[in-house]
């Protein structure tokens, strides 16, 4: 594996770490992780949110915040990086391990050009003494990262795009050409098309210098598409670990498999996810017993009697499972039959008008110094009563403010939208009983449900408040109905009492949903309903929305940049680009077959293994 | 192009302050006439009622015309540099100014030099030292030096480091650059520890958020030197705050020079100013006035020009958002 390449002819694994257990103050983060990285080795560390994953990265390159503290031995190269002085540790860093981190635009400094941040690390290096040479190099450092516009060294941060400042950053990680980059989430920030990139480009750069990576995500299929080893990271401690390619074909840990099957397919589209109920535990929570333990289908007394030990099943797979050998048999069948499950194909009547029907929309913005921004030019869409319609975009699309436009939160400059037969364009121009009828025909839930619900209103009041305002109310909100609507996204009646805060992402969003039925809507609009939320939380939501769609007969409008997504909950899709839909049809011949070069890159920017491009 | 439109911007904000300073200087003007009693009267000041003063007075400020003749041939005075004659000596009030001018002006680029420097190290300082001692010592001179005005703690310097240690003088504004200084240390220090605490804090906030930052943390990930991160990375951008709070701080600083000139019997404007009050001299306090709030009008402007250059980011305006 390791070629001539390799660096002086060191012997053994470029990084260990062993025994890692970061803490706060007195409340445990992970329970001793063991890591090893070889030289020119490529390893992922897959985790949900709060599994500890980013704070390892940051204990690895010694540059934990405040108050974490990590216990445990981190060895580069046999050097113990966690007894070193700080002074000490600044000459490995950058020289020998660098990081990259995941979002674009704060990573850079604001007020120095985005040449200077590889300008800087050059400094102090004797070939590199006179601007001149320094200025050569820094366009030689941006052609590595893809960046052939000279102009690009002058400009500052904020004037360039995401995908642009990650590879600034990129080159500014690599200019002192470090054998190990940590990258955490590198492309979880960016647009669907440019993460394809920025993933390729990680791994030209690492292939080219023969460096040791560390990949950081929660993308279990990206892991796989881009790493040797996967380190499966939960609830701060490692539940599997092994070659990328057997974890993939077989998952040992009950959680790996239920993360592979959260993740929805962009290929197939299955009656109803694999979703693993409940959320994430906090470590805290779970350090004497298997931190999934709570969430398993499988766990008995021993799961929880105590933490379960990563242990070796073959030569290079360890599982935390104490149950492996006895379940494995059924962890397969699922997964076979999960992957087998027949495609289904939705029939309705096509008698009824449409829904929603939006002509020739344009929606203008002004922008700074009285440009005028076309968000929207031009688009035209109609959704069937009872039909499920994906719009796919990426930022800067203008699906966003299409679906806005939708349910009045914004007026459109040219244009006409019908719901239900009602002339709905200008909200404010229509007269009050209209209004109140759109509105109780279509709602919108939010990418972020937690800002829009008042952190102050427990969820009884913010449900009792949507069920005063609904068709015929009258009177109060009984507690009954309150539970009746609860019930109906899966939460128990005594979640009325709580307040958002003390909620996980995907019980917020199911109280979100809640809260737009309460007016029994006969549409809802959803904006990147759950691309906030961790993979299995998402599958549980995807789920969810499947099951109101069919027991209600509901429409939606899906708005997303996530064609796997669209492909789980969507009948038909627009792809929207630049404001205009460039494509349109039903979403099995869309993603099989695109016919415009757009949606051909979005399809292919989607991760795959080598298993997965196998016949 | 980039020297262009900081130019652009600079004309743009200059315009938007010529209407504002026209509506203070009519405030200025209509003293005289707000002032209780006749307008001649209150000019007249301590002078012999006869006719023919009083209609030297009336000729002198135009009296006689409509008011809004009167206000345009005083700011056309104005403007010449003719701000009337005060009441008292019956000397031109640009003259009065003038003599005073000084010792506020040191006194106040002093305190303000006081105030930046000493405020922004302390609040560094603070920031990269939070939670200990130190940083609470800090915060804690901060709080006792901005609930004690300026007068009490002139007082207490003037007793500790005059009175009894005798290392500053008690008296005078002194002559030449060095005695000057001398003498204005401790006015300087009491009118800069009243609002020293300002400075700290936001430094120190600011710092502190700034520590905190991705690009920061990239920035010791890369193994970038101490230094460079402390000064290129989180100094510069926390002053961006500090900067837009100096505009309000060198103000605050001018006006609590009033208080100090009068606490340490020092000529200057300030000292003036009260004089002109408790005499009725309007003329005098409508000088002092006008450049009382053109200097406030231009301590914006300035502000605002400097803001841009720090922030690169207000002068390209933001391409997208």
């Amino acid at each position: 594996m390791n070629t001539a390449v390799a660096r002086a002819g060191q012997e053994g694994p470029l990084l260990t770490v062993e025994g890692l257990a970061i803490s706060h103050g007195a409340v445990p983060i992970t329970t001793s992780l063991s890591i090893v990285v070889e030289r020119g080795e490529t390893i992922a560390i897959v985790g949900e949110s709060g599994s500890g994953k980013s704070l390892t990265a940051r204990a690895i390159a010694g540059i934990l915040p405040p108050g974490i503290n990590a216990a445990g031995a981190v060895t580069l190269d046999g050097m113990p990086l966690m007894r070193l002085a700080e002074r000490e540790l600044r000459k490995i860093r950058g020289f020998r391990v660098s990081m990259l981190m995941q979002d674009p635009f704060t990573m850079l400094n604001p007020l120095l050009r985005s040449g200077d941040h590889i300008d800087e690390m050059l400094r102090g290096r004797p070939d590199f003494a006179s601007r001149a040479a320094r200025a050569a190099e820094v366009k030689r450092r941006l052609a590595e990262v893809g960046i052939v516009d000279e102009d690009v060294a002058r400009r500052m941060p904020f004037q360039l795009s995401g995908g642009m400042c990650q590879r600034v950053a990129l080159a500014a990680a690599l200019a002192r050409d470090p054998e190990l980059l940590i990258a955490d989430e590198p492309s979880t920030a960016l647009d669907v098309t440019t993460q394809a990139e920025i993933i390729r480009l990680l791994r030209r750069v690492q292939r080219e210098r023969h460096m040791s990576l560390i990949l950081i995500t929660h993308n279990l299929r990206l892991a796989f598409s881009t790493c040797e080893r996967i380190y499966v990271l939960y609830a701060g401690s490692l539940l599997e670990v092994g070659d990328g390619a057997a974890v993939e074909r077989q998952p040992f840990h009950p959680y790996t498999l239920g993360l592979l099957l959260s993740e929805p397919p962009a290929d197939i589209r299955v009656p109803r996810l694999v979703a693993i109920r409940g959320s994430v535990p906090r470590a805290a929570d779970v350090i004497d017993r298997c931190g999934f333990a709570d969430r398993c289908d499988w766990a008995k007394q021993i799961c929880r009697a105590s933490k379960p030990p990563l242990a070796a099943r073959d030569a290079s797979r360890f599982t935390a499972c104490v149950r492996q050998d006895e379940i494995q048999g059924e962890l397969d069948a699922l997964r076979t039959a999960a992957l087998s499950a027949a495609p289904i194909t939705l029939r309705r009547d096509e008698t009824e008008g449409p829904l929603v029907r939006v002509d020739a929309l344009v929606k203008t913005f002004v922008g700074p110094r009285g440009r005028a921004i076309r968000a929207v030019k031009d688009v035209s869409l109609r959704i069937m009563p009872g039909e499920s319609v994906g719009l796919v975009g990426e930022s800067g699309s203008g699906k966003t403010t299409l679906g806005r436009c939708l349910v009045g939160l914004e007026t459109p400059t040219a244009g006409d939208i019908r719901i239900n037969g009602l002339a709905a364009a200008d909200f404010g121009a229509m007269a009050k009983a209209d209004r109140a009828r759109v509105r109780q025909t279509i709602q919108m839930i939010f990418q972020d449900p937690y800002s829009t619900l008042n952190p102050r209103h427990s969820v009884g009041q913010a449900l009792s408040e949507a069920l005063g305002a609904s068709a015929g109310a009258t009177g109060p909100a009984t507690p009954e109905r309150i539970a009746t609507l609860l019930a109906e996204v899966g939460l128990s009646a005594a979640y009325a009492t709580r307040r958002p805060a003390s909620l996980s992402g995907g019980e917020r969003q199911r109280v979100a949903i809640a809260r737009a039925l309460a007016v029994k809507p006969a549409i809802l609009v959803c904006d990147e309903p759950v691309s906030a939320l961790d993979v299995s939380v998402q599958a549980q939501v995807l789920n969810l929305f499947k099951r109101l769609q069919a027991e209600h007969g509901l429409s939606y409008l899906f708005i997303t940049h996530d064609l796997a997504v669209v492909r789980q909950i969507a009948e038909r899709i627009y792809v929207l680009y630049l404001g205009e839909i460039v494509e349109e049809g039903p979403t099995e011949r869309v993603i099989g077959d695109p016919k415009h070069p757009y949606t051909r890159r979005l399809i292919e920017s989607i991760p795959r293994s080598a298993n997965q491009d196998a016949p | 192009m980039k020297g262009s439109s900081v130019v652009v911007f600079v004309m743009r904000r200059f315009a938007v302050a010529i209407p504002l300073l026209l509506i203070i200087s009519f405030g200025v003007f209509a003293l005289v006439h707000i002032a209780p009693g006749d307008p001649v009267r209150s000019l007249l000041g301590a002078r012999a009622s006869d006719p023919a003063t009083l209609a030297a007075i009336r000729e002198r400020y135009h009296l006689n015309d409509p008011l809004l003749v009167q206000y345009f041939k005083w700011l056309s005075q104005v403007v010449q540099g003719d701000l009337g004659v005060s009441i008292q000596g019956n000397r031109a009030v640009t003259s009065t100014i003038a003599d005073r001018l000084p010792v506020t002006v040191f006194l106040s680029l002093m305190s303000t030099v006081l105030v930046l420097g000493v405020g922004i190290a302390l609040g560094a300082v603070a920031a990269f030292r939070r939670g200990t001692r130190l940083d609470r010592a800090v915060v804690m001179f901060g709080v006792v030096g901005i609930s004690s005005p300026a007068f009490v703690t002139g007082i207490f310097l003037l007793y500790v480091f005059g009175s009894l240690l005798h290392w500053f003088p008690i008296f005078g504004p002194g002559t030449g650059f060095l005695d000057r200084a001398w003498h204005l240390t401790l006015p300087a220090l009491a009118l800069a520890i009243s609002v020293m605490a300002i400075v700290v804090k936001i430094t120190r906030a600011a710092m502190i958020e700034e520590l905190d930052r991705d690009y920061v943390t990239f920035a010791r990930a890369r193994g970038l030197s101490s230094r460079r991160i402390a000064f290129a990375y989180v100094l510069r951008n926390a002053l961006i705050p500090v900067v837009t709070a100096a505009g309000l701080i060198v103000v605050g600083i001018v006006a609590g020079a009033i208080y100090v000139e009068v606490t340490f019997s020092l000529p200057g404007l300030g000292a003036l100013t009260v004089d002109a009050v408790q005499k009725r001299d309007i003329p005098t306090i409508q000088g002092t006035t006008l450049l009382f709030s053109v200097f406030v009008v231009l301590v914006n402007l300035a502000i605002d020009v400097i803001y841009t250059l720090i922030d690169p980011r207000i002068r390209f305006g933001r391409v997208e958002s």
